[in-house]
């Protein structure tokens, strides 16, 4: 490293850099795919329509997130889907129509993704369970037991005033007609989670996963970070469990899946696997970019079950794609995990 | 003795992105012949070994293996035409065998299957013949001690029939009791007629063992002796004699308040790998920790900075006595640690300049980073960091004198009384050594107490006020800052100085107890009468230091 190897264009560095972070190629995308279903249904900008889509967009958005904090830091989290399962299964469980009981079921469901964060964050940070192994086992752990708890069908039933985030909005709004809930927790969110990477966590959080080595000497505690992040992560699945439980109700199918989708969607937006890249909107924007293409397969009439195949196709593309910039880390992280900064290094210790 | 040479390799050049490790360096290997090859850090022994072992492929000069040209383009191919290599990292599969992991990649096979017994049986035999019961070849490595472990690599390398068998410094991880093994197998091997290319660091071994040597520096061969022609400390002279290629600064009028204080000291301390390590540093003194790699330097920067604690003795910095358990504590107690690893411990690469140079503040003092940042432009520019792409570039595309900047940046950002830097100008180029010398002038100037471990012994010389040298975890002794580089490097080798170059100077415990004993003695154990190994043979003895210490002028 004599000479400093730049990237090229100089003064256009900075649109660069959001280019090579993948902003900028989920924005193209998003606005391709809004082109197409504009020609096939030119109503779509209307107003209501488009606000329909926002309020469908907006858990994924939240999900998406959630999944951003973990990834950002080099971890995964596989539990979302499941968890959004269950929360809506409990609250639908404990509140069972009780209108009284809608916002203590809520603030239970918010303790318990809490723990479920937590539990994940910890094992994976104190136990050195990778992420993948620790979120996978939290996820079968969380389906199997709602199915135990419920029987096999989930029973009991959401309040109004539950339903009311995912379904209802402010009416009378100009132009649009009516401003759902949904899309406003989704921009509260959105902003939230920008001013919170902009935060010294934020910045500890990326640094950890960056190199979580070098963060470690530098004094941040990679574990309690990564935890952190987990919690954040489970926070705004629970959210996302509220928005699609008023949306679409209780099944036994809720919240399947999810946690792909939102990988998906985060993968899309150019964040890298292994951490330490990319930005949240880089997040949301991936998260509507796959919204989007959902409802153009729904106006093409293609069938929903096309879409894991075309989440797969996605996934595959997105990193082919950001591993050949040579962005993709994820095979040394998964080998090294050096939580503690104490984990010999390859120099020159060897008494 | 006119014999055609067993291995000559003659003018190899290696560069490595453009930069030159060796120039030109020629060797001959006799067969039975015992070549140990001496060096500062960094002076191209490892590179030269590589190079034999088919790791590098050189970029001149030619390998002549009994008088035939031959291209090693592969480790393979080396250990096929008769060069083994035994390594200092172990390339064992600890969950296999001894035997499995003697014949890794050429299985014994009876009709197509592995034939374990047959492999253990060769490898038993191979053991027998180098007089080594111990080892069954059936026992997993993993269960094997590391001195066992060196064996079955060894064993490894004969199984291919080798000639020429070379060992990185085979007895870095070994205990005293282990190196008798380790000599007794080197004896049988060269009655064998196998030639060994043997670097170490430690004099002692080298004159004990070798027929010739031949010392490179700065990847030049500065020359090759015969080991009965010379002495220790003319050998230590051929190591580090070179010119004086830079300028250090002169030290600045002292004006923090903090200056004559002493900021940071430490005694009586150990752990795992340290022991009896007693410091003190003064507001406006550098210290500098001299020592081979693995003496203990970097292991006391990271002691110091809560990574491996000190299990025993106490630290105080600034008259208050401080027990860090993580870096965070380790700088809210005013310490600063330049790690030797810049790129690995020391940056987030994919990072903005400024992000990375207020990760600490951010990481430790998260309420105040906002006001700590914004100090963060001031010094980066005091640092004349010089990066096109402004404060928000990616510190990946910087060089590397600008990256240490950035690191540099990242700890004056949060006021530091104590600074260690490990290796601080490793890598980088002259102007930026420049710029971090002048920098630890004024830092030291402002009162700061600064230790600095270098490996490279005239930037230790030239900066530090006070040297401290270390050997095998211990203080081995504390000379003046005007210290010759000779001095230094014969208290950290453990080499007697220049008046006491005869046999008696040989006082190592651990060669002292080898000569008592002779070649064919059977238990590799030391019994605890053995009189040469009192003196600190020991890990827990802190007897080694002042034995070293009478030593030295």
């Amino acid at each position: 490293m004599t000479a400093e190897t730049r990237p090229p264009g100089g003064r256009s560095a900075s649109f660069l850099t959001a280019l090579r972070g993948g902003t900028g190629t989920v924005t193209v995308l998003l606005v391709l795919i809004f082109v197409v279903i504009a020609t096939q249904n030119p109503s779509f900008f209307e107003g209501p329509p488009l606000m329909a889509f926002a309020k469908k967009a907006a858990p994924l958005v939240i999900l998406a997130i959630g999944q951003y904090l973990v990834i950002v830091s080099g971890e995964f989290d596989l539990s979302v889907g499941s968890l959004v399962g269950a929360q809506v299964v409990i609250a639908a469980r404990l509140i069972d129509g009780e209108e009284a009981l809608t916002f203590p079921v809520i603030g239970l469901m918010l303790l318990f993704g809490l723990v479920v964060g937590l539990v994940n964050g910890l094992v994976t940070t104190l136990l050195k369970v990778p992420s993948i192994i620790t979120t996978l086992g939290t996820m079968l752990i969380l389906f199997g037991a709602v199915r135990y708890w419920t029987g096999g069908a989930p029973t009991g039933a959401l309040s109004e005033n539950f339903r009311v985030f995912g379904r209802h909005g402010l009416d009378g709004v100009p132009v649009i007609g009516q401003l759902p809930w949904a899309l406003v927790i989704a921009v509260v969110v959105t902003v939230g989670a920008i001013l919170l990477m902009r935060s010294p966590f934020g910045r500890s959080l990326v640094a950890a996963g960056d190199n979580d080595t070098a963060a470690a000497f530098s004094g941040v505690r990679v574990w309690r970070v990564r935890t952190l992040a987990f919690v954040g992560s489970a926070l705004m699945a629970t959210v996302a469990a509220i928005l699609i439980g008023g949306f679409a109700g209780v099944t036994a199918q809720v919240g399947q899946g999810l946690e792909f989708t939102a990988i998906t969607a985060v993968v899309l937006g150019g964040v890298v696997l292994g951490g330490g890249r990319g930005t949240v909107v880089a997040a949301v924007l991936g998260a509507l970019t796959v919204e989007a293409l959902f409802t153009l397969f729904n106006q093409l009439y293609l069938p929903s079950t096309i879409q894991p195949t075309a989440q797969g196709l996605i996934i595959i593309a997105a990193v082919a794609y950001a591993s050949r910039r040579g962005d993709l880390r994820l095979p040394e992280r998964l080998r090294r995990r050096p939580d503690r900064p104490d984990e010999r290094q390859l120099d020159s210790s060897r008494r | 003795m006119t014999a055609e040479p067993l291995l000559r390799m003659t003018g190899i050049g290696k560069s490595f992105l453009g930069v030159r490790v060796l120039h030109g360096v020629d060797l001959d290997l006799r067969s039975g012949e015992l070549h140990a090859l001496v060096g500062e850090n960094g002076a191209g022994k490892s590179t030269l070994m590589k190079v034999l072992a088919g790791v590098h492929r050189p970029d001149t000069g030619r390998i002549h293996l009994d008088g035939a040209e031959v291209s090693f383009e592969h480790p393979v191919k080396a250990q096929r035409a008769g060069v083994s290599t035994v390594f200092q990292e172990f390339n064992l599969l600890p969950e296999r065998t001894v035997a499995q992991n003697v014949f890794l990649g050429r299985e014994t096979r009876t009709r197509g299957m592995v034939d374990d017994r047959a492999m253990e049986k060769a490898t038993a035999a191979l053991l027998d013949d180098l007089g080594l019961e111990g080892i069954a070849p059936w026992s997993k490595v993993r269960h094997l001690s590391v001195a066992e472990q060196q064996v079955v690599e060894i064993v490894k390398a004969l199984s291919h029939d080798a000639r020429v068998i070379s060992m990185d410094e085979p007895t870095a991880a070994l205990a005293d009791h282990e190196v008798e093994v380790l000599y007794r197998i080197i004896g049988r091997l060269r009655e064998r007629g196998v030639g060994i290319l043997y670097v170490s660091h430690r004099l002692k071994e080298i004159f004990d063992l070798a027929d010739t040597i031949t010392v490179l520096k700065d990847g030049h061969l500065v020359d090759t002796v015969a080991a009965a022609d010379t002495r220790p400390a003319e050998l230590v002279r051929k190591m580090v004699g070179r010119p004086v290629s830079s300028v250090f600064p002169e030290h600045l009028e002292p004006r923090g308040e903090h200056v004559g204080e002493v900021r940071l000291s430490v005694s009586g301390a150990g752990n795992g790998q340290l022991d009896g390590i007693d410091l003190e540093v003064r507001g406006g003194e550098i210290v500098g920790l001299a020592g081979l790699q693995g003496s203990g330097r970097t292991e006391i920067a990271h002691a110091l900075f809560g990574i491996d604690r000190f299990t025993r003795g106490e630290v105080r910095v600034d008259g208050r006595r401080v027990d860090p358990r993580s870096p965070q504590q380790a700088v809210r107690a005013g310490l600063a640690l330049v790690t030797e690893d810049r790129k690995a411990q020391g940056l987030l690469l994919n990072q903005s300049i400024l992000a990375n140079a207020r990760l600490v503040l951010d990481a430790v003092l998260p309420f105040g980073s906002g006001r700590g940042a914004r100090r963060i432009p001031g010094i980066l520019s005091s640092l004349e960091l010089v990066a096109r792409g402004g404060h928000h570039q990616e510190v990946q595309y910087l060089s590397g004198g600008n990256q240490q900047k950035v690191v540099l940046a990242k700890w004056l950002a949060t006021d530091p009384g104590v600074m260690v830097l490990d290796e601080p100008t490793r890598g980088i180029d002259v102007g930026a050594k420049q710029a971090v010398y002048t920098l630890m002038r004024e830092l030291a100037a402002a009162g700061v107490a600064i230790v600095l471990i270098s490996s490279e012994l005239p930037e230790l010389i030239g900066m530090s006020d006070r040297l401290v040298v270390l050997d095998d975890g211990r203080i081995a002794g504390e000379l003046p800052g005007d210290a010759g580089e000779e001095t230094v490097m014969a208290l950290a080798t453990g080499a007697p100085p220049e008046s006491a170059d005869d046999e008696t100077g040989v006082e190592d415990p651990r060669i002292t107890s080898m000569t008592a004993r002779s070649a064919t003695d059977g238990a590799p154990t030391t019994g605890p009468g053995d009189p040469g190994r009192a003196p600190g043979g020991d890990n827990d003895n802190g007897g080694s230091p002042a034995h070293r210490e009478e030593a030295a002028p």
